[in-house]
């Protein structure tokens, strides 16, 4: 098998999707000369030219509004933006545009708009660059949020979203990009909308997505060192939200524990959990669990981010807890 | 031509141009008054006082050029063609409304006539207009998209970005300001550092004009020159017209932020009447024609009221319709296999 680092498998994406579309183009900040504040689209202006792979000023409301535009004109734009922090300027468009123009012109509209942009903490970036908001366009009917975990994930992802009539969402942990892995095959990318079950177990369910996969996959080594056996469900799509699958573990391991960098109040866990107790109440030997960040702006110094963020031992504490307590 | 076909054009010209003056005067009327009855509710922005400026700048498009508009827009979709009854029927909130009672007056769509919305977000429509040219660029298509919006969006950051971003890409959209001097009942010079708009195009080096919004052919012939200009240049131009709304901002307000008199002074101002008597006086329209105008739109007016008063409503189970495009998927019965994960992650 292929290895490839999860930046390489987004480039290979990005250029993918570009040589087999001439409709796709991609915009966004320091896209092209920069190569990508993350580099993934290095080279990309030298191989596809500056109407395709485009530079825009710092305007992510009207970059982003021009992207809704331009899928309603026929093209299929992939709008990069720096980091979530960012995509708040451009809340108005997303929310109030992107989300809305199909039933807001009773059907009469779509918008294939591919939105790629980083998320999530752990590099020092302090309370600007570093949050886990993908919760918050989860939020939204009449957008699709997705979150490659893995390195094939990353490199099909964009091209299945590419091919949604509705805008996609497409957030990628920002420690993920230098991570090494192996690369597999469209097929086991699969599709936008199902679960992948990481790790098969039968004592708990621990369900995440995103940066926290991998954290969650350590901690289920850890754990079945000292016995305990657990599934990881990486949901991969934050809306919709594949709870069969879930529902499914939980009904074989009747424990769950959700690791969600996102804050807790409010979060894709604190979702995931009543949707657990709506679908799966009788099956439950344990109260459902989470493993969140710290409800803080994030702080700069390495050993209160450290502490802010879901980390592997607070991971195995969480599980070892439920399994002591509720065994 | 000779000199009595030259006549009988303008008359033409003209008679459309009351035509679709009044249209869009009596057909807001009849809607106050079935806001009134409790058939239309939700927001209900009239356009009355500021007809001229849809009239004059509407027509100067191609049925390939495209719209963006805002919620003040009956007009807008009115002049476009529009049918009266498929706007009237979507303030109804019925499903023979022209987007299915899915939007209501804020929110007409009419993708067939590339007329891209009613936005309610005061500058939201302006980066949707941007995208839609830079897709007509890309694609080597000669269409110019018309961006309508108020004095109020000039002062959100959307604006600027815009206008910054199409004359930086070279982006054929016509930036049209219709200034009312009210964001709301926020006077322009208490919302604007400098009130005229159309100096601002300066510092993104776009053309721009002004025109007095309650003279439909001024409005007519600026618009006709900007949009040639936008087609051949390929380059945005900002038109800003001035005009007043005479009506509350939406059905009811206490109209606290201006006078009595101000109203009054700018009615003396109304675009129709001006029209009417300058094609009174050319020889334009008689007062036969007038009569007969006003009787063909009254009766344009009731058949829209039947249509939206006919038209059925949405059943309860189609609620959540057209949140997503509908697309056929494989069935997938189970999530994925168990994969072994090699990654390296730190």
């Amino acid at each position: 098998m292929i290895k490839a680092t999860y930046r390489e498998a987004v480039r290979a994406g990005l250029r993918e999707a570009l040589h087999s579309d001439p409709r796709v183009f991609l915009m966004g900040e320091d896209v092209g000369k920069y190569g990508g504040s993350y580099a993934c689209s290095k080279g990309l202006l030298e191989e596809f030219g500056p109407e395709r792979i485009r530079d825009t000023p710092l305007s992510e409301s009207t970059f982003v509004g021009a992207g809704i535009g331009s899928a309603i004109g026929g093209m299929r734009p992939v709008v990069e933006i720096m980091t979530v922090n960012f995509s708040l300027l451009a809340l108005d468009q997303i929310v109030n545009n992107a989300a809305t123009l199909r039933h807001m012109s009773g059907g009469q509209i779509s918008v294939p708009l591919v939105v790629r942009m980083a998320t999530g903490g752990g590099r020092q970036l302090a309370a600007q660059h570093s949050h886990s908001l993908e919760v918050w366009y989860a939020h939204v009917p009449g957008i699709k949020v997705v979150a490659p975990a893995t390195v094939t994930d990353a490199r099909f992802m964009l091209g299945l979203a590419l091919r949604e009539p509705d805008p996609v969402f497409i957030f990628e942990h920002a420690l993920l990009y230098p991570m090494e892995g192996d690369l597999g095959e469209i097929a086991d990318a699969a599709d936008l909308e199902h679960a992948a079950i990481r790790r098969a177990g039968k004592d708990v369910t621990l369900v995440t997505y995103g940066g926290s996969l991998h954290r969650s996959l350590e901690a289920a080594e850890n754990l079945a060192i000292r016995g305990i056996d657990v599934d990881v469900i990486d949901l991969r799509s934050l809306r919709p939200i594949d709870m069969p699958t879930v529902l499914e573990s939980v009904a074989k391991t009747h424990r769950a524990v959700i690791v969600d960098e996102g804050w807790r109040t409010c979060s894709l866990a604190a979702e995931i959990s009543a949707q657990i107790m709506e679908g799966a109440f009788y099956e439950l030997d344990a109260p459902v669990a989470r493993v969140c960040s710290r409800e803080v702006p994030m702080p700069y110094a390495k050993h209160l981010e450290d502490a802010a963020l879901p980390n592997v031992e607070r991971i195995v504490k969480a599980v070892e807890e439920m399994v002591t307590h509720h065994g | 031509m000779n000199q009595s076909s030259i006549i009988e054009t303008d008359r033409q010209h003209a008679q459309t141009i009351l035509y679709q003056m009044l249209l869009i005067r009596r057909f807001e009327e009849k809607s106050a008054e079935l806001y009134s009855l409790g058939k239309i509710r939700g927001f209900l922005h009239l356009y009355i006082g500021e007809e001229a400026v849809a009239v004059g700048a509407i027509p100067a498009l191609t049925s390939d050029d495209s719209i963006v508009s805002t919620y003040r827009e009956h007009g807008h979709a009115l002049v476009r063609g529009i049918p009266a009854g498929a706007v009237m029927a979507e303030m109804f909130g019925k499903t023979n409304g022209c987007s299915r009672g899915r939007g209501g007056s804020m929110h007409l769509f009419d993708v067939t006539r590339r007329f891209y919305g009613g936005n309610a977000i005061v500058a939201g429509g302006l980066p949707l207009a941007v995208g839609l040219a830079l897709a007509d660029k890309l694609q080597g298509r000669d269409r110019v998209t018309l961006c309508l919006f108020g004095d109020g969006a000039v002062a959100e950051g959307a604006f600027h970005e815009s206008l910054n971003l199409a004359a930086l890409w070279m982006l054929p959209v016509l930036f049209l300001c219709e200034n009312n001097l009210y964001a709301m009942g926020t006077r322009i010079d208490r919302h604007q550092s400098r009130p005229e708009v159309h100096v601002k195009a300066a510092s993104y080096g776009i053309s721009a004009a002004f025109v007095d919004g309650m003279d439909v052919l001024a409005v007519e012939q600026a618009a006709r020159s900007a949009v040639q200009s936008v087609r051949s240049e390929g380059r945005p131009f900002l038109l800003e017209a001035k005009t007043y709304r005479f009506r509350a901002h939406s059905m009811y307000d206490a109209e606290l932020y201006r006078s009595k008199k101000e109203v009054e002074e700018w009615k003396r101002r109304d675009a129709i009447d001006l029209f009417v008597g300058r094609a009174r006086e050319q020889g334009w329209v008689s007062d036969d024609d007038l009569r007969s105008l006003e009787s063909r739109i009254a009766a344009e007016i009731a058949e829209s009221v039947s249509f939206a008063e006919s038209g059925a409503w949405e059943p309860l189970e189609d609620l959540t319709k057209d949140v997503y495009t509908p697309v056929v998927r494989p069935i997938k019965t189970s999530a994925s296999p168990p994969r072994p994960v090699a990654e390296t992650f730190k």
